[in-house]
């Protein structure tokens, strides 16, 4: 199947995989001896940013939207926009009780 | 539970025979894709209603959240992630051709996930022995707000547990398929699919970590 | 299946096999099609009948027709009216167009042979009849009295069962999200090589939209459906007061799926709109691009409206603003396609068979309940309106009336090409005809008494009411006896009509390019040059 093999899939090295790992690994690590220093108002708003990036690391390389086809990543981006959109709407309303 | 009828039939099916469509690996995991979002907004609905609720009860959300054991989850955050690294090689291995280390790869993720089941059956019955669970004198005793943020907390780490037993039988189902040769070299989209599903599992625990364990 | 060749001139899907166990474990997407419209055709009788109870009840001021078992004042009525809801929402509505039209006709449209999931297509019809089974199944345990909104509080304290029907709910919605994971997978990966996106037909661009709502809405009260039922059976609650829960957040989510619901109802029936306004017209659609995009920004801006379900609920004044602001945007995209249909129709050739005078009905009907929708949608009208017999009608008028009609349209749109007959047409039309008269019956005269004040959901009411409520009763007769007269006619022609030609209305979607009934594969033969789907030709066909 010639229109198959047109989009063989990039195969990533176990090594490169051991990489994002060791990233993780020290984010997590990160986030929770942090997580003892008490910054008042930005304590959330770290642990959110990095879990954003592990997250980020997770979707991009052992999930594959880096090297798959561009319209994998723009669904991801539709759903996640659509579903921030329900979450700053909702607040339009906590927010002022 | 039908999540876990759909993601076996969505990673696993193949096209009817009686038709005649070439294999296309990449339709299949465009399915799988769309499956994902649905469980991630099932999430996100839980999702929503714990930021709403710790928006109104900052205080007794900290306070609900110094009862949970961080070590514990820490364990459990590094066993999810490693799982997850080793079903991203396993596909590197099946693709590569290398069926043995895709198996044992495939076997260590399964223990992983064992293992994460086991500390958070500890987690849980720890709080059971305090009778700190919904429905008893000592939850309903609590501060309003601080009893919420249980509810949410068994609710949601218990859907998230569900789903880590799916995704164990999940990916045990792919490692009888991959040891028969029904998914192999040429046709790894279920081997894939079992991945993407392990990792959103992966995926869900990294913000829950933060939001139940460590804010507090 | 060769003997049957020699026999019968032609196989098509429907004569290739047969026996019981052919259709229930069929995959192919045309009978699929076939059964997803012989079970939703039991339920909307069911629902239809429950309606006319209502109807009954509501003819006289008093409570006197339900009343029969013993039950307490206006208790049955309240679980008829909720079991109505729960089956023309759930069971209806939301699964109707794509589920019966859009599984038979959209591998078609793009030159396909099936969807790109077929297994899952059938798992797909197991959950809805298993959902609606549990639906009817709830009767027999007394049946919900919520409303089909199962709202909190309530649901969670009623001593009526409730979660047999929320279970029901859940069910059903994973039918519908794994149709539309379906269909979005096939329209981008089973689409013929020589169809662009946007040589597709326009009902295909509208199931597209429509698949990404019912993917990205459907789980968010899946979940909440869930919550529901945690409460409700191991006492986990998350929205009661007590633990400092928050009912207003029920409402929340539950709109957050709700209201894109509406636009899961409506978007596929717009795009069977322009499939039959443009054949019929015998015109290239006028602006085509502008119909295809609107498709994609209703279902982007139709769920960012969904608070306007709760002006009067207690949110804060800032969001209620924010909602009703954004609520007059979804208007845009709706009047583009109004506006795109009345200009393909003009100095088109048109001709007005049945499905052509059903959809300019839908039209009408469409109008109306858009404007009303404006009403609704302002945030100061909406506070006298909110929770009163208007509500009813405008959202009859764009569901039933305009969902449902197009459903009706839609049958008899692509009936030859699903049974290989033809059917009555002047019966039709009688038909069609005596439903526009008692729907508006039904319907309208609940603006003018929601407007004076006439609440919902009241078995009961005051004397001023009764010349409004009598009328509508009497229409929803005429109405009744119209869908009988119509299914009547349909179900004769499919036994004893006469034989249809590959393309009776002279269409130029690839549908009407095979025989009728299509073959097993869709096509014996695919056309090599794939047709523009509004090219037609200049001399007329037949």
């Amino acid at each position: 199947m010639s229109g198959a093999h047109a989009e063989e899939e990039h195969i990533s090295s176990y090594g490169f995989y051991v990489k994002i790992w060791l990233a993780l690994l020290f984010l997590t690590f990160m986030t929770v001896s942090v997580s003892y220093v008490d910054m008042k108002k930005f304590t959330l708003f770290t642990a959110m940013l990095v879990a954003t990036v592990k997250a980020g690391l997770v979707v991009l390389f052992f999930m594959h939207i880096r090297f798959d086809k561009p319209i994998f990543g723009v669904m991801l981006m539709v759903t996640l926009i659509e579903y921030l959109i329900f979450i700053v709407l909702t607040f339009s309303d906590y927010a002022y009780r | 539970m039908s999540t876990a009828v759909v993601n076996a039939n969505s990673a696993h099916d193949s096209h009817d025979a009686e038709h005649h469509m070439p294999y296309d690996p990449m339709g299949i995991k465009i399915g799988m894709w769309l499956f994902l979002f649905t469980e991630l907004l099932l999430f996100g609905g839980l999702f929503i209603i714990f930021a709403v609720y710790s928006h109104m009860y900052p205080r007794e959300f900290h306070q609900g959240s110094s009862h949970l054991s961080v070590p514990m989850a820490t364990f459990n955050t590094f066993l999810l992630i490693t799982s997850s690294m080793t079903i991203a090689q396993s596909i590197t291995a099946l693709r590569t051709g290398n069926k043995k280390l895709c198996l044992s790869l495939l076997t260590f993720t399964i223990a992983c996930a064992a293992g994460f089941l086991v500390v958070k059956s500890f987690e849980w019955g720890a709080k059971f022995h305090h009778d700190l669970y919904p429905g008893t004198e000592v939850y309903f005793a609590l501060q309003p707000g601080e009893s919420a943020f249980f509810s949410l907390y068994y609710l949601m780490t218990g859907l998230h547990a569900l789903h880590v037993i799916i995704g164990g039988i999940l990916i045990a189902v792919v490692m009888r398929a991959v040891s028969k040769g029904t998914v192999n070299q040429e046709k790894y989209a279920f081997l894939e699919n079992a991945g993407l599903y392990w990792h959103l599992v992966d995926l869900i625990w990294i913000y829950l970590f933060p939001l139940f364990y460590l804010v507090g | 299946m060769s003997e049957a060749a020699v026999d019968k001139p032609k196989v098509n899907y429907y004569n290739a096999k047969s026996g019981i166990m052919s259709w229930l474990t069929t995959t192919d997407h045309k009978r699929l099609g076939i059964m997803y419209l012989y079970s939703l055709g039991v339920f909307f009788a069911f629902a239809v009948f429950m309606a006319f109870l209502l109807r009954l009840e509501l003819f006289t001021p008093e409570i006197d027709v339900l009343t029969f078992g013993g039950a307490q004042a206006g208790d049955l009525y309240n679980r008829i009216l909720t079991l109505h809801g729960i089956v023309m929402v759930f069971l209806f509505i939301v699964p109707g167009l794509p589920a019966v039209f859009g599984n038979f006709c959209l591998p078609i449209m793009i030159g396909a042979e099936d969807v790109f999931f077929p297994r899952i297509n059938l798992l797909s019809w197991y959950c809805y009849v298993l959902g609606g089974l549990f639906a009817i199944f709830s009767i027999a345990l007394g049946g919900p009295d919520t409303g089909w909104t199962f709202y909190v509080p309530y649901s969670t304290t009623t001593g009526h069962n409730v979660y047999v029907p929320v279970l029901a709910a859940f069910i059903v919605g994973w039918s519908s999200i794994l149709t539309g994971l379906n269909f979005v997978t096939t329209v981008h990966r089973l689409r013929n090589k020589n169809m662009s996106w946007f040589k597709m037909p326009l009902f295909v661009w509208s199931l597209y939209a429509t698949g990404w709502v019912q993917i990205i809405a459907t789980p968010v009260i899946g979940i909440l459906l869930l919550l529901v039922m945690m409460e409700k059976v191991f006492g986990i609650p998350v929205f009661d007061p007590r633990i400092g829960g928050d009912p207003v957040l029920f409402e929340h989510i539950f709109w957050i799926y709700s209201h894109p619901a509406v636009y899961i109802m409506i978007l596929p029936a717009m795009g069977v709109v322009s499939e039959i306004i443009a054949t019929f017209s015998r015109k290239t659609i006028f602006g085509y691009h502008f119909i295809a995009y609107s498709s994609i920004a209703i279902a982007a801006i139709g769920s960012l409206v969904w608070a306007h379900h709760m002006f009067t609920s207690g949110m804060a004044n800032e969001a209620r603003v924010i909602f009703s602001f954004l609520t007059f945007f979804v208007a845009v995209p709706s009047a583009v396609k109004v506006f795109n249909w009345i200009a393909t129709m003009y100095k088109g050739s048109i001709r007005l068979s049945p499905p052509m005078v059903y959809t300019m009905m839908f039209i009408l009907i469409f109008s109306i309940g858009g404007f009303t929708g404006l009403h609704l949608g302002a945030l100061s009208v909406d506070i006298h309106l909110h929770d009163t017999a208007f509500v009813v009608a405008h959202f009859h008028y764009v569901m039933f009336g305009s969902a449902g009609i197009i459903f009706f349209a839609a049958m008899h749109y692509w009936f030859p090409k699903m049974s290989g007959k033809l059917y009555n047409e002047v019966v039709a039309h009688i038909a069609g005809v005596l439903f526009f008269i008692g729907f508006n019956a039904t319907y309208f005269p609940l603006f003018i008494a929601g407007y004076l004040g006439m609440p919902r959901r009241y078995a009961s009411y005051l004397p001023e009411y009764e010349f409004y409520h009598k009328f509508s009763t009497i229409g929803s007769w005429v109405m009744i006896f119209s869908m009988l007269l119509m299914f009547g006619n349909l179900i004769y022609a499919a036994r004893k009509g006469k034989k249809s030609s590959d393309n009776p209305w002279g269409g130029a979607t690839l549908e009407w390019h095979t025989s009728s009934p299509p073959p097993t594969l869709n096509f014996d033969k695919l056309p090599d040059d794939i047709p523009g789907s509004y090219d037609y030709p200049l001399e007329v066909v037949k």
